[in-house]
């Protein structure tokens, strides 16, 4: 949007000394871009979501009927994986805030000539497959793995119990993957921060956590709504981690679209669902969004 | 034998999934692109592609296979398919193998828009089993053998000569056969699995997995239950058994419901105790030196297939049924299921197997007599409404 809006505001400036036409020919590629990878599958999924089967029965087979109750029922039918969904993406942001705040906040203020080393070893995670790196946690959380022998040792944990397989394993994992998402943001707007700022604090006779609570914190808002978003999003329809390091149990939205969509071909459901995901999604962010009122953001 | 590959097939599929072209276009698209080619292809017909594709394999020598992880002789050493080698060489096609499929219903939402648009799915031969095989069949996503190019169709086993799906076999022919029942840990369970109640044993708790195939799965359990699953049953006896496995996901018996993945949780000790497929079970058990062992249920196992199918779009016809043709030698049956250890469709392969390894010519699970055959029951074909019923009430109970 503020890119349409400062290719129009330039285009005003060189109009009538140049063709007005080419920042909108310079626009194309871009638009039909996203007509052809956003919109047209965009309308073919909302096509989709309202059909129901053909009369003969056979899988996957959807003949267009308009049924909107297709949305209600397939709420009904996967409420608690909605609900879960969103209580362990809001769980697994909570944590990567808490996590990243203080290593940002390191990074930006205290790390002297180790600044870029520690920037590099934050993004290095990516060098790796997702994938593998969630595989990664089925290990070092698996019953012969270390973090379960210490907790064995000091009786935290009994002796058959383990930590895959579960809750805690799933909001872990989701906390690990997205964490740079979380990480970075904070970063830049930490970094940005003048540090005359944080002296005149002081020299008003703001002690530490005065100064972190009334000028540090709040500049770096933009950071901290950036980072959540960032991590939210993806981590409410993720579903790599719930197959890998849950159980029956702890099912999220995603795994639940990608069963309608592959194991029964119930390709309407599928449509619906992920459509409901993405206006909740949409809704709390602009809720978020508003509440926070950063404008710099957008 | 086999080698293990630290990475488990469920990964490297999903891995490959994101890699590959294909996957990408027909996977990570997910549903904006699935869904998109699902939208289109309902407004054609729903059955059969009209135009037959043009047979170009006597100008282009070569055949694409896509199969199922570690069902294929592999030579470590060298890094290829030694069966497969010896074809290429004899025949002058030049043989794409892929490990593609890791689950009929994934690789069927990834083909599926394609085959009802008649385009070229990148596979000349597919391997799925008996009931995706049914369904392929059925919508006409296959094209019929010419017998006389593969001669050896005549060496399959009697008791797969006419299948319910493919009456007369003119569509596919069997790859392999086994059986699903328990799979366990030898050293922290001594005694074995051999029953249900066994399997669901208090001790275990937390620890034992099962497939995410439904009719291994649910054959086993309704078995239990005292169903027969080879005849047509009751939607009540189908739901007391998705009943019996949904309490015992929600009491925590059952830690995962998933497919060859098992056999990972299985080595790591996550799991003690599996519903499993024979072939892997014997596998892992000769890689880790008899530390796990499989049993066919008191109550009944059940029996399946994978296929060979020629997809309607394949334009390397009878290159892939030289190919099929090939694997129908009892010669080669017999090294390919030396390797795989699973049920041999090939009549004849058993009299090789003793030139290759006499205790594996007398292993029940590879040539299985009267008796192994009696404790095993096929999965009844089931109506499409049926079908999409259970696979949604099975899904429902494993937390999707």
């Amino acid at each position: 949007m503020a890119f349409v809006a400062a290719v129009s505001k330039r285009s005003s400036v060189v109009r009538g000394i140049k063709r007005p036409s080419t920042p909108y020919l310079l626009l194309i590629p871009g638009l039909a871009w996203l007509a052809m990878f956003f919109i047209f599958p965009l309308i073919n999924l909302a096509s989709t979501s309202t059909q129901t089967p053909g009369d003969s029965g056979e899988v996957g087979v959807y003949v267009q009927t308009f049924r909107f109750a297709n949305y209600f029922d397939a709420f009904s039918g996967a409420r608690d994986q909605f609900l879960r969904s969103f209580l362990f993406a809001f769980i697994a942001t909570v944590l990567a805030l808490a996590i990243s705040y203080p290593l940002a906040y390191a990074i930006a203020f205290k790390s002297g000539k180790w600044k870029n080393l520690l920037l590099v070893l934050v993004v290095a995670p990516f060098f790796t497959s997702f994938l593998l790196r969630t595989v990664a946690w089925k290990q070092i959380l698996g019953n012969e793995g270390p973090v379960v022998a210490v907790l064995k040792f000091l009786h935290i944990l009994g002796p058959q119990s383990g930590l895959t397989a579960s809750a805690f394993a799933v909001v872990t994992g989701m906390t690990y993957n997205f964490l740079p998402f979380m990480t970075l943001p904070l970063y830049a707007s930490l970094e940005r921060i003048d540090p005359r700022t944080l002296e005149a604090s002081s020299d008003l006779y703001a002690n530490g956590i005065t100064t972190f609570r009334k000028v540090t914190f709040p500049l770096s808002l933009p950071g901290v709504v950036a980072g959540t978003l960032l991590t939210f999003i993806p981590a409410a329809g993720d579903y790599i981690n719930a197959t890998l390091l849950g159980n029956p149990r702890t099912k999220m939205i995603g795994n639940v679209i990608e069963s309608r969509f592959f194991d029964i071909v119930d390709y309407p459901t599928a449509a619906a669902l992920s459509f409901m995901l993405m206006a909740a999604i949409l809704i709390m962010v602009m809720v978020y969004v508003r509440r926070a009122g950063t404008e710099e953001l957008v | 034998m086999p080698t293990t590959n630290p990475i488990s097939p469920e990964t490297r599929a999903i891995i490959r999934a994101q890699m590959s072209r294909r996957g990408f276009i027909a996977g990570a698209g997910g549903l904006g692109a699935a869904g998109l080619l699902a939208a289109c292809g309902t407004k054609s017909s729903s059955t059969g592609t009209a135009a037959a594709v043009k047979d170009l394999s006597d100008t282009e020598k070569v055949a694409r296979w896509a199969n199922w992880t570690l069902y294929l002789d592999y030579d470590s050493k060298t890094k290829n398919y030694p069966t497969l080698e010896a074809f290429k060489k004899s025949s002058g096609i030049d043989v794409t193998y892929s490990e593609d499929v890791d689950d009929n219903n994934t690789f069927y939402g990834k083909v599926a828009g394609q085959l009802k648009l008649g385009k070229d799915i990148g596979y000349d031969i597919v391997t799925l089993t008996d009931w995706m095989a049914g369904r392929w069949i059925r919508l006409g996503y296959t094209q019929a053998f010419d017998a006389a190019n593969i001669p050896n169709k005549t060496n399959i086993l009697p008791v797969l000569q006419d299948v319910a799906f493919d009456p007369g076999r003119n569509n596919s022919l069997t790859w392999q056969t086994g059986f699903a029942g328990f799979g366990w840990n030898k050293e922290l369970l001594p005694k074995g699995v051999r029953s249900v109640d066994e399997l669901f044993a208090p001790a275990n708790k937390g620890r034992i997995e099962v497939l995410s195939e439904m009719r291994d799965t649910m054959g086993i359990i309704m078995q239990y239950q005292g169903v027969d699953i080879s005849q047509e049953f009751t939607e009540d006896q189908f739901m007391n058994a998705v009943d019996f496995l949904e309490a015992k996901i929600s009491d925590g018996f059952i830690r995962q419901v998933k497919g060859n993945s098992y056999k990972e949780d299985l080595i790591s000790g996550d799991a003690i105790a599996v519903i499993g497929w024979s072939g892997d079970l014997f596998q892992l058990a000769t890689e880790n030196k008899g530390k796990f062992d499989f049993a066919v249920p008191d109550s009944g196992g059940t029996l399946w297939s994978d296929n060979m199918m020629i997809p309607s779009t394949s334009p390397h016809k009878k290159n892939a049924e030289a190919v099929i043709n090939n694997y129908y030698d009892p010669a080669v049956a017999a090294q390919v299921a030396a390797y795989v250890n699973y049920i041999c469709p090939v009549e004849g392969a058993q009299a090789e197997m003793e030139k290759i390894d006499p205790t594996l010519a007398a292993s029940p699970y590879i040539f299985p007599d009267a008796a192994a055959l009696s404790k095993v029951k096929v999965f009844a074909a089931l109506s499409p409404a049926d079908e999409t019923k259970y696979q949604t009430a099975f899904q429902k109970a494993t937390g999707n």
